[in-house]
């Protein structure tokens, strides 16, 4: 069951930072995220879009990390935008 | 005269200064192939230290010992089956908190280690200060804090592994806690474990690799001969976390 009520970490936009809430996916995908440091509770801020908008660059517990988005959408949380629109 | 000679293993993440404290400790005696059957760089070399010959491989950085990739298999099959005499884990100080997964993955498959805290001037510069001390309590192992671009920290680094392999240095790794059902699956495998392994290989660790369905390691014990494993195997198997 997929969680609705968050986002995608594949919809947030350069710039923007990301809380992680969850992880929706098991198996060796989900031990390679948290081992790369996507894990629940944690910020992350979105660095670039490669040319051809994947994969995508992430700031994470201080380190440059590129994720596809077949592994980026698997990662559930809240958007935080600095800017208020 | 004869002398022993003492193998160490450098393990870390990517990017921490492995090869820059290998090539600091080895000069030019060293030399780089592939490891057998893998297309991974496999980079050995030498020094000596108090009469001591060394032995030491610069392990490919990973940012987990859980066999997703042949760098990474390559680091934990070194570390299980070669029993280096000590184990250093190059952490990047200025980036502790992701570092210390693998630190503490290193920490359950042996207690032959030695923490080095490098990039120390880097840490500085941002104003990040390290409690080496209580680390060092917390993790139950030595932990030594470098520079190896500066060349700074690297006598305390030698004499620590000296003491370590003259057996001066008693560590007490940290245990990690798993959840409730988790921990009575490892204590129902342990016996059996240990049975097959005795004191060969970490049995608390492959307990928890059977039980997160490592068949990655699962193939390369079976290659160090340890056929009685498929029993332990198919028991864990049958009681298998979905997902630890
Ligand atoms: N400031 C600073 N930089 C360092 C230090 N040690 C290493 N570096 C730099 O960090 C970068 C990476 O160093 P390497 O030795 O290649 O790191 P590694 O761990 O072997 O990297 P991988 O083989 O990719 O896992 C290089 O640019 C080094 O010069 C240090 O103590 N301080
Ligand atoms: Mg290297």
């Amino acid at each position: 069951m997929a969680p609705t009520k968050f986002d995608r970490l594949s919809e947030a936009e350069p710039g923007e930072r990301f809380r992680i809430e969850k992880l929706d996916i098991e198996g060796t995908m989900k031990r390679r995220l948290l081992d790369l440091g996507f894990v629940p509770g944690c910020e992350v801020t979105v660095l670039q879009k490669s040319p051809l908008g994947d994969p995508t660059a992430y700031k994470v517990s201080n380190t440059t990390i590129a994720l596809r988005i077949e592994e980026s959408s698997n990662i559930y949380g809240e958007r935080i935008r600095d800017d208020n629109e | 005269m004869t002398t022993n000679e003492y193998t160490i293993a450098l393990a870390g993440n990517p990017n921490t200064g492995k090869s820059t404290l290998f090539n600091l400790l080895t000069g030019l005696r060293q030399h780089t192939g592939n490891w057998p059957g893998k297309t991974v760089v496999h980079a050995e070399g030498f020094f000596t230290y108090k009469d001591k010959q060394y032995k030491i491989i610069d392990l490919p950085g990973t940012y987990s010992l859980y066999s997703n990739s042949a760098d990474e298999e390559v680091a934990r099959d070194f570390i299980i089956f070669e029993k280096p005499d000590v184990t250093i884990v190059v952490l990047d100080a200025t980036a502790l908190e992701r570092n210390l997964n693998l630190a503490l993955q290193v920490l359950e498959m042996t207690n032959r280690v030695i923490v080095c805290v490098n990039l120390m001037d880097e840490a500085k510069k941002k104003g990040i200060r390290i409690d080496i001390a209580k680390l060092a309590k917390k993790l139950g192992v030595p932990v030594v804090p470098i520079s190896a671009r500066n060349e700074e920290g690297i006598d305390e680094l030698l004499d620590t592994i000296d003491l370590m392999i003259r057996g001066a240095i008693q560590t007490k790794p940290i245990v990690i806690p798993y959840s409730r059902s988790i921990e009575e699956k490892i204590a129902k495998l342990l016996p059996l474990v240990k049975e097959i392994v005795g004191d060969k290989y970490p049995a608390r660790w492959i307990a928890l690799r059977l039980l997160d369905g490592d068949t990655s390691l699962l193939d390369a014990l079976k290659q160090e001969n340890h056929h009685s494993f498929k029993e332990v195997a198919r028991y864990a198997s049958n009681r298998s976390a979905k997902s630890v």
